[in-house]
This record gives structure tokens, C-alpha cells and sequence, in this order.
């Protein structure tokens, strides 16, 4: 049985990009109900999507890959690049993720933006961005997902930097733009490799031969397609703009980090499996790379105060898994995607709470001024709670399925690979429940560092110890809703997907079926030693945060809490490495530029000026001076005529 | 080519080339219209000789008969007499202007030297039917419409010309009143009311360069034009005077006859 | 006779009416160049008609003069404006062409 609504594809992309473009050229008298127009917009795609998505399981699963052309989009001789979306299992994963996460927190946004006089303008970029995000993972070519691709930047870009009054955000808006294109710069040179090597860049073509391809030629594919990914998906060494990407709105955070943007990479990364399966030194790279975010973005977590911050640098830390996995190979490929779909709902979960108690706290960002606000905010600290428990891998939280099944893939293989890649992974779960259980515990556990009025009435910083005067509350159900949904899936879908290894099975059609090998440590192993790490983690922040203390400012720490502080001097590192080199460069190419090439040109102008202003003199205005001119060259014509062709006559 | 033509352009071909180079140092431009007059009456002869006797005739009429009286009559309204001065004011051009004018000539003479004609036909055949009908059908033939074309040119012409020429008038046009009061408010300032007096009869002068007497006897300076005072050519009444009584007295001698002038008046020079 | 020296004459005269324009200052003066370069082509038509035994040589001649009168009636028009506005008929007194 074939599947009949392949052709509905085009909708998925067309339904948010119209909603988007309504929204953007309507203006402003579509304000007052502009949003729910926005909702409309993605939920209709999430629609869609189910339907495509129920076709897709009642279809045989060899049936289940279709590709539904729409138009010729480049037909030029040998290059035939068409308009085609291609609907397989692992697209349309991503379409539910995208569009049930997108569709949640658009509704959130209703409410958390509902003071904001662009609200509108606020839900045509998160249109956009979900119908950039649905091209970008139903594209059928590696072109037309670029433009996906670019589209994600450009609405990151104009989410990020959303309220660019404050000049920061404008900034982190740009940092995210400039690394992205760094990053683009990758694909686009690995789809020139392509077209040299395979004659085309659609997936079929460049997929169908790469096992053929020069092994060379692959792997520089492979590394230049994870320079696009690490640029997307804040991977080492392109991670900078992640944290920097907080001043957005926080429902953007949320959906960069959970449904759209970052998991790009990932996608790219599997959706371009047999490449990397013909370069396995370019898999190599790419776990190494997951393996140094991952731990990168775990001490980070460790010392962000700013609960935004902590969040952003545990999504990069958990990107690092999923990048691991998918340089693990066929194996990977299948829990990379499952760990993201989880971490879809648990991140997006943590994030919208996290929105939630900076709603109650007046926007406030920094934990340290947060604390014992379980009882205030019931809901949100419940559904943040589930959240972190998900994301710490406790069973049977979703997490645990996940990020158990890549930490027992990382320890599969041979040689010195499993025991580096197992024992970092193993690591990471231990650090993560430690940072994670510091942000739960400092906003929700201990006493409050916050008052609900002043004894002297001052205002509301006015704290003569800084201590901050709040009056939380829980936030309206438009916001909570999302988020109860969110903790359910954090809760269930983990088991719900893993058992019989459905989800496994389910995209076996584009990752091919895995053997299974045996780790080099025992299952019962590996599964006890991680939770005995992550219950040494939160036992940690259990003293640390819970029942000690909080110091209100950040206290003194040793060398290296200080630079994670400041995410390891990442900022640091980008502007001596590329931006001083740079400067330099484009100095002295400024430099040669004035007195070489300007100078030569800018003589040859004076000459020609020069020549000008003497051949000037001979305009004397004088009329016989004029004649005389006329008649010199009259004489000329005539001897020249003379002499050329009056000979032969003569 | 008869031995007749031939003496004919000897002769006149030299005197046209000498005429043509006055035109090159010839201070006044009325010799310079001299002499040119002269080269197209020399031309229009060697045309009536090339068996061109329209042409010839043409030239005479419109070039020496309208053109150059054109000519003239600019001359005339710009000033007559001035003469130019031939010293350059322009660094150079002289010599430029001859070394072009040289080198022309060199180029347009070895052109035709090196040139091969073809043996002369003559015009006895074409001119058949006389010279002025042979023309007359190949002009209003062959060429009829350039030939109409040349009218509505020659006609535009005139028109430019008394365009260029006219001059608008810039206030109202003087009433024959204005004008007499005018003259008659301009007396304190020593204007006439008539016209000026006529210059001198004499026994035996009578031209424009002599004052009339005026009936006290003192000659009318006024009464010569004004522009040969200016050149200093006006001549002095005691000078005639003088001539007239030398021939007075001469009479005298022969005839006995002495007319008395005791009441001769101070002679009076500019 | 040769017919060809009917044409070194015109070469003559005509190179004699391009100096006058070259070197006379009088701008009447330069127009009387400026015919007798008109003259001296109409020389070589009227002996060109004669060696080739065709009459649309002189038929030419002809159109020159008419021309040429044309000419002469624009040009001392011109001059006479001049003259009016600057009190002067010398070529190098209009040199407004410069600058």
C-alpha cells in the first residue's frame, strides 16, 4: 500500500509561509487578532502533518519513502535540481517535532508576548521559521535545503535580535548570523564538492553513489557538511552565538532549541548517513566533535547563573550527544534522532517553564536572585520538574531511553574509541545532572532570596543586600497548558517510542538497519554506572543548592569556574584566533589596496587629468587656431590616403 | 587646347596667383576685395575659355557682381579705411599658418602630379546645342531636384540673412514732433536746428575737405564732414584763400583787374 | 596646353585661400578666403567637365556658386551682427568657444 497524501507535502511549508507572509504585508491592522492567525497557521501544518503521518503507518514501511516532485526549479544541462519534498520517516519525525513543539509555543507565545506592541510581527517570524525549518528537513536536495537552511537564519536572525531597541540583542542577533554563515559556507562548498563529484545534489543522486565516491573526496564532504552542522547546531568550535541567542524572546529560545535550528544539524548529519559511512575519518571528527561540545557544554552549565544561559549551554551539551551518535554511524544514527525528538519535548518543556518564572520575577534572569519558589509556582515548577528528571535520564523518564541507548552505542566498537567516547558520555550524564539538578534546586528549592515588600518601601531593586522585591505568580493557563503537554511527552514518549524499538524500526527505511553489537562493557553496566552518576550529580546539588545557602552574588571560585563563567573564554578565543588574524589581514589588504592598486589607478587618472588639462590648452577659443587644426588634419587624411592607396595609381 | 588658351592662362594665370597671395598681405580689406574681385574676373575668363562660357558669365554676375558688392557694402558699414594690422597676436600661428598653407599646397600639387588623367575629350560634343541648354538639361534633368532644393536653400538664406540683420526696436518709434522738439530743446547746447551747412564753393576748389565761409567770412568748420577732420584731411580755408589770390593777382597781372579782399579773416586751423 | 595645369592653379589658389583663413585676422578678409577656396574646387570642376567630355561638372560648379552665395549672405549677416555687438570684425576678439 502506497501512501496517498504524499502530495499534501507542499502544504506542511506553504501553510506557515502564508501565515507569514499575511502577517507581514497585512501590517498592522491585522494586531488585534494577528496571533491567532499565527497559531492557526501552525497548527493546521501540525494537522497536516498527522495526516501524512497516520497515511504513513498504515503504508508496508518499504512503502513509506516517497518523494512528491512539484516543479523544475534549475534545468540547466547537466545540472536538473528540482522542487521536490521528500517524505520519509525521518522528515516527517521532524515534521511532528517541528509542528507539535512550533505549534505549543506559538500558543505559549500568545500570552508571554501578549504586552509586547509587535506581537504580530513576533508570530510572522515564528511562521516563518517553522515553514524555513519544514523545507529544510523536506527538502529532497541538498539546494533547495539550503534555502531551508538559509531561511532558519534569517528568522533565528530576526527572533534573536527581536527587540533590537536594546542594542545587545542586535548584536547576539548578528554574532548568530555571522557563525551561521560560517557554517554555510561549509554546505555550500560541500554541495560544489557534490556537484563535481556525483553530478547533482539531490539526496537520491549524492546518497545513491557516495559508497562509490573517492574516499577522499568523502570525507572532505563529510567535514565540510559538519562545519555546516557545527555552525546550525552550536557545536565546537562555531558554539559561540548559542549562549548570546538567550536575548531573544524566550519562546524563541525555546524553539531554537528544541524543534527548529539546532537539531538542523543533526538532520543534516543523518539525513547524509551514507557519505559519512564512506568517510569514516570524517565520522571520526564528528564524534569527536560531539564528545568535546558535550563536556564544553556541560562545565559551562555548571557555572551560568543565568537560568537562560544554563539552559542554552545544557542544549549544546546534549547536541553533543546527538552529534556523537551520529559519528558513531548506522548504529548512532537511529538514538541521535530519538534522543532529539525526546529532548525536543523535555528542553522546550524547560524552556517555557524557564520563561514562566522570569514572567513571575519581572523578567529576571539570575538564579541567584531566584529560590523557593515551588510553592508560588506550582505548575511550572512541577512541569520544569519533569523536565529535569527527563533530561537527567532518570527512569522511566523519556531521557533515560534516549541518552542510555547513545552512552551504550558510544562504548560499541573496537580499540581505544568506545572506552573515550563511553567514559565522556558517562561523564556528561554525571556533570549534567549536576548543573541541571544546580537550576532546578536554586530556583525552586532552598529560601527565598527575594522579597514580596520592603520594609522601608524603596523601590524594586531596592534591597540594601540587593535582595530584589518580587510578586510572583503562576503564569495563565495559555502558558501552562504548553507546558503540561510538554511534561507529559517528557514523561511518556521516551517509553512510548522505545518499546519493541519502534522508533528504531520506524526509521530503518532512511538509516538502514543496524547490527547490533555488543558494547565493551555490559549493559546492566553501563546502565548502573550512569545512574549512579547521575544520582551523584544531584546528590551534589541537593547539598550545594538546596541545603546550603545561596550566596545572592557569585562567590569566589578556582581558575576554572571562573572561565566557565565566561564559557571558557569563548569569545576570547574566536577574536584571537579569527577576528585579530582578520583585522590584520583585511588591514594590510587595505593597506596594499591604497598603495598599490589605488595609487596605480589613481596616477593613471592624474595622467589621463594631466593630458586633459594640456590638451585643455589647445581649446583656445581662437577661431583660426581651429581652422589651423582642421586643416593639419585634412593634410593628414589626404597624405595618408595618398600614400596607402594613391600609389597603386600612380 | 588651342596656342590662344595657352597664352591666355600664362598670362592670366600668374596675375591670379599674385592676386590671391595680396590677399595674404594687403593691410586694408578693401584691396583685399580688389584683388580677389580680380581672381574671379580671372577665373570667369579661363571659364569661358574651358568652353564654360555660362559659368563664366555666372561668375561675372554673382560672384563679381553680387557677392562681391556684398562684400563691399560690409565693408563699407564696418569701416572702410581700417586697416589691419598683419603683426600676430596669436604665438605661432603665423608660422603654423604658413607651414600648413605650404604643406597643403604641396600635398593638393603632388597629388595631381602623381595622378593619371585620362586623355582630354573636350566639350565640343556636349556643348552641341550651346553651353547653356546642354547645362540647362542635365541641371533641370537629372539634378531637377537638387536644383529645387538649392532654391528653398537660397530663399532660407535671405531670410537668415535679414533675420541676423534685424534689430528690434527697443522703444516707441519717434513721432516727427518728438523729434522737432527734441532738436529744438538740444539749442542751449549748441545743436542746429537745419542742417549743416554745405562744404565751401571756391573758384577753384569745390570738394568735401573745404569749409564753407560763413557770412562774417570765417570759414564753417562744421561744414566738413565730420570723419575728415578727425583724419586730419580736411583742408585749411587760408590755404585756399591764398591759391585763390595768387590766381587773383595773376589775372591781375594779365587783365589789370584787382579785386580788394582787405577784410580777409584770420585764417583758422584745427 | 596640358589641362592639367588648370588644376595646379586651383591646387594653388586654393591652398592660398586656406592660408588667408589661417593667418588674416579680419574676419571679412577670412570669408574672401574662404571663396576663393570655393573658386579654386570650382576651377577643378569646370576642367574635370572639359577632360571627361561631361557636362555635370560645370553642372557642380554651379551648385557651389549657389551655395556659396547662400553662404556669403549667413556669413556676412553674421558678421554685421557681430560687428554691432562688439564694435570689432576681427576673428580672435570671439573666442567665447574657449571655456
Amino acid at each position: 500500500m502506497t501512501m496517498q497524501t504524499l502530495s499534501l507535502a507542499p502544504w506542511l511549508v506553504a501553510t506557515p509561509l502564508i501565515g507569514a507572509a499575511l502577517l507581514l504585508l497585512v501590517g498592522r491592522r491585522s494586531d488585534r487578532w494577528g496571533h491567532w492567525l499565527g497559531v492557526l497557521a501552525s497548527t493546521a501544518t501540525f494537522v497536516i502533518g498527522l495526516v501524512i503521518l497516520l497515511d504513513m503507518l498504515a503504508a508496508d514501511p518499504d512503502q513509506r519513502v516517497g518523494v512528491h516532485t512539484v516543479a523544475s526549479w534549475i534545468d540547466v544541462g547537466p545540472l536538473q535540481v528540482d522542487v521536490g519534498f521528500q517524505v520519509d520517516p525521518l522528515s516527517m519525525t521532524f515534521v511532528m517535532l517541528i509542528t507539535l513543539v512550533g505549534s505549543l509555543i506559538h500558543l505559549y507565545s500568545v500570552a508571554y508576548m501578549s504586552h509586547d506592541r509587535d506581537r504580530r510581527r513576533f508570530f510572522a517570524y515564528l511562521n516563518l521559521f517553522v515553514a524555513a525549518m519544514l523545507l529544510l528537513v523536506l527538502a529532497d536536495s541538498y539546494l533547495l535545503l539550503f534555502v531551508g537552511w538559509e531561511g532558519v537564519g534569517l528568522a533565528s536572525f530576526l527572533l534573536i535580535g527581536f527587540w533590537d531597541h536594546h542594542l545587545p540583542n542586535a548584536v547576539a542577533g548578528k554574532k548568530a548570523f555571522v557563525m551561521n554563515r560560517v557554517g554555510d559556507m561549509g554546505l555550500i562548498a560541500a554541495m560544489m564538492l557534490m556537484l563535481a563529484t556525483f553530478g547533482g545534489v539531490d539526496f537520491s543522486t549524492v546518497l545513491g553513489s557516495a559508497g562509490a565516491a573517492d574516499q577522499g573526496t568523502t570525507t572532505a564532504i563529510g567535514l565540510l557538511l559538519l562545519l555546516a552542522a557545527c555552525g546550525k547546531s552550536a557545536q565546537l568550535p562555531l558554539q559561540a552565538w548559542l549562549g548570546d541567542a538567550m536575548a531573544g524572546p524566550t519562546p524563541v529560545s525555546a524553539l531554537i532549541h528544541a524543534a527548529t535550528m539546532v537539531t538542523a544539524g543533526v538532520y543534516l548529519l543523518v539525513r547524509s548517513g551514507p557519505v559519512l559511512e564512506a568517510a569514516p575519518d570524517a565520522q571520526l571528527v564528528i564524534a569527536v566533535v560531539g564528545a568535546l561540545t558535550l563536556l564544553f557544554g556541560a562545565v559551562v552549565g555548571c557555572a551560568k547563573d543565568d537560568i537562560k544561559k544554563a539552559l542554552a549551554a545544557s542544549t549544546m551539551s546534549q547536541i553533543g550527544y546527538m552529534m556523537l551518535a551520529a559519528g558513531l554511524g548506522p548504529v548512532g544514527y537511529a538514538f541521535a534522532i530519538f534522543h532529539l525528538v525526546t529532548h525536543g519535548f523535555f528542553k522546550a518543556g524547560l524552556f517555557l517553564g524557564a520563561g514562566s518564572v522570569m514572567h513571575a520575577m519581572d523578567d529576571d534572569v539570575n538564579m541567584r536572585r531566584f529560590g523557593g519558589l515551588a510553592r508560588l509556582l506550582p505548575v511550572t515548577a512541577i512541569t520544569m520538574g519533569l523536565g529535569w528528571l527527563a533530561i537527567l535520564g532518570v527512569p522511566p523518564f523519556s531521557g533515560f531511553y534516549s541518552k542510555d541507548k547513545i552512552i551504550e552505542a558510544a562504548f560499541v566498537g573496537e580499540g581505544w574509541r568506545p572506552w573515550v567516547f563511553g567514559t565522556v558520555a558517562l561523564l556528561g550524564a554525571g556533570i549534567t545532572a549536576y548543573y541541571m539538578s544546580r537550576l532546578f534546586f536554586m530556583t525552586f528549592m532552598g529560601r527565598r532570596r527575594w522579597v514580596t515588600e520592603l520594609a522601608g518601601g524603596a523601590g524594586r531593586e531596592g534591597g540594601s543586600d540587593g535582595t530584589p522585591v518580587r510578586h510572583p505568580h503562576e503564569s495563565p493557563w495559555l502558558m501552562t497548558l504548553p507546558m503540561i503537554v510538554l511534561a507529559v511527552g517528557s514523561v511518556g514518549l521516551g517509553f512510548a517510542l522505545n518499546a519493541g524499538e519502534r522508533f528504531v524500526h520506524f526509521l530503518e527505511p532512511v538509516t538502514g538497519h543496524a547490527e547490533h553489537h555488543d558494547p565493551v562493557l555490559p549493559i546492566w553496566l553501563i546502565i548502573t554506572l550512569t545512574l549512579t552518576l547521575v544520582a551523584a550529580g544531584l546528590a551534589l546539588a541537593f547539598v550545594q543548592y538546596a541545603m546550603r545557602p545561596v550566596p545572592t552574588t557569585p562567590p569566589p571560585a578556582p581558575a576554572v569556574v571562573r572561565a566557565a563563567r565566561v564559557d571558557l573564554h569563548q569569545d576570547d578565543v574566536n577574536e584571537a584566533v579569527v577576528m585579530l588574524p582578520g583585522k590584520v589581514l583585511t588591514r594590510s589588504l587595505v593597506f596594499a589596496d591604497r598603495t598599490a592598486v589605488d595609487a596605480g589607478w589613481l596616477g593613471l587618472a592624474g595622467g589621463v587629468g594631466r593630458f586633459g588639462t594640456w590638451l585643455r590648452g589647445l581649446q583656445s577659443g581662437y577661431v583660426r587656431q581651429y581652422a589651423a587644426m582642421t586643416l593639419g588634419g585634412l593634410g593628414v587624411i589626404v597624405l595618408v590616403i595618398w600614400l596607402f592607396s594613391g600609389q597603386g595609381a600612380s | 587646347m588651342s596656342g590662344g588658351e595657352e597664352v591666355l592662362f600664362w598670362v592670366l594665370a600668374p596675375l591670379m596667383v599674385i592676386a590671391a597671395a595680396g590677399l595674404l598681405v594687403v593691410r586694408r580689406a578693401v584691396h583685399a576685395a580688389v584683388c580677389v574681385v580680380f581672381v574671379m574676373i580671372g577665373l570667369a575668363v579661363l571659364y569661358v575659355a574651358q568652353e564654360a562660357p555660362f559659368l563664366g558669365i555666372v561668375q561675372v554676375v554673382v560672384y563679381t557682381g553680387a557677392v562681391m558688392m556684398l562684400f563691399l557694402f560690409v565693408l563699407m558699414l564696418v569701416g572702410v579705411d581700417a586697416a589691419d594690422s598683419l603683426t600676430e597676436t596669436i604665438r605661432g600661428q603665423r608660422w603654423i599658418g604658413v607651414l600648413l598653407g605650404l604643406g597643403l599646397a604641396a600635398v593638393l600639387l603632388g597629388v595631381v602630379a602623381q595622378a593619371t588623367f585620362p586623355p582630354s575629350v573636350g566639350l565640343e560634343q556636349a556643348n552641341a546645342v550651346t553651353n547653356p541648354v546642354a547645362l540647362a538639361r542635365v541641371l533641370l534633368g537629372e539634378y531637377v531636384v537638387a536644383m529645387e532644393v538649392v532654391g528653398i536653400l537660397l530663399v532660407t538664406a535671405a531670410l537668415a540673412g535679414l533675420v541676423l540683420t534685424h534689430r528690434r526696436r527697443l522703444g516707441k518709434k519717434p513721432t516727427q514732433r518728438a523729434l522737432a522738439e527734441a532738436k529744438v530743446a538740444l539749442l542751449p547746447t549748441g545743436r542746429h536746428l537745419t542742417p549743416l551747412p554745405a562744404p565751401g564753393v571756391y573758384a577753384q576748389n569745390n570738394a568735401m575737405d573745404t569749409p564753407a565761409l560763413g557770412p562774417d567770412g570765417r570759414p564753417l568748420d562744421h561744414s566738413v564732414p565730420r570723419v575728415l577732420r578727425i583724419r586730419g584731411q580736411q583742408r585749411s580755408a587760408t590755404e585756399l584763400l591764398t591759391a585763390e589770390e595768387t590766381l587773383v593777382e595773376r589775372r591781375q597781372g594779365s587783365d589789370d583787374v584787382a579785386p580788394a579782399r582787405s577784410d580777409r579773416p584770420e585764417e583758422e586751423t584745427r | 596646353m596640358d589641362l592639367v595645369n588648370y588644376l595646379y592653379l586651383a591646387s594653388i589658389l586654393f591652398a592660398l585661400g586656406a592660408t588667408t583663413v589661417l593667418l588674416r585676422r579680419n574676419a571679412i578678409v577670412v570669408f574672401m578666403g574662404i571663396e576663393l577656396m570655393l573658386n579654386a574646387t570650382n576651377l577643378a570642376l569646370v576642367t574635370f567637365a572639359r577632360m571627361h567630355g561631361d557636362i555635370t561638372g560645370q553642372v557642380l560648379a554651379f551648385f557651389v556658386m549657389v551655395v556659396a552665395a547662400a553662404e556669403v549672405v549667413v556669413g556676412l549677416a553674421i558678421i554685421v551682427t557681430i560687428f554691432r555687438a562688439r564694435r570689432s570684425a576681427s576673428v580672435d576678439d570671439v573666442n567665447l568657444l574657449k571655456s
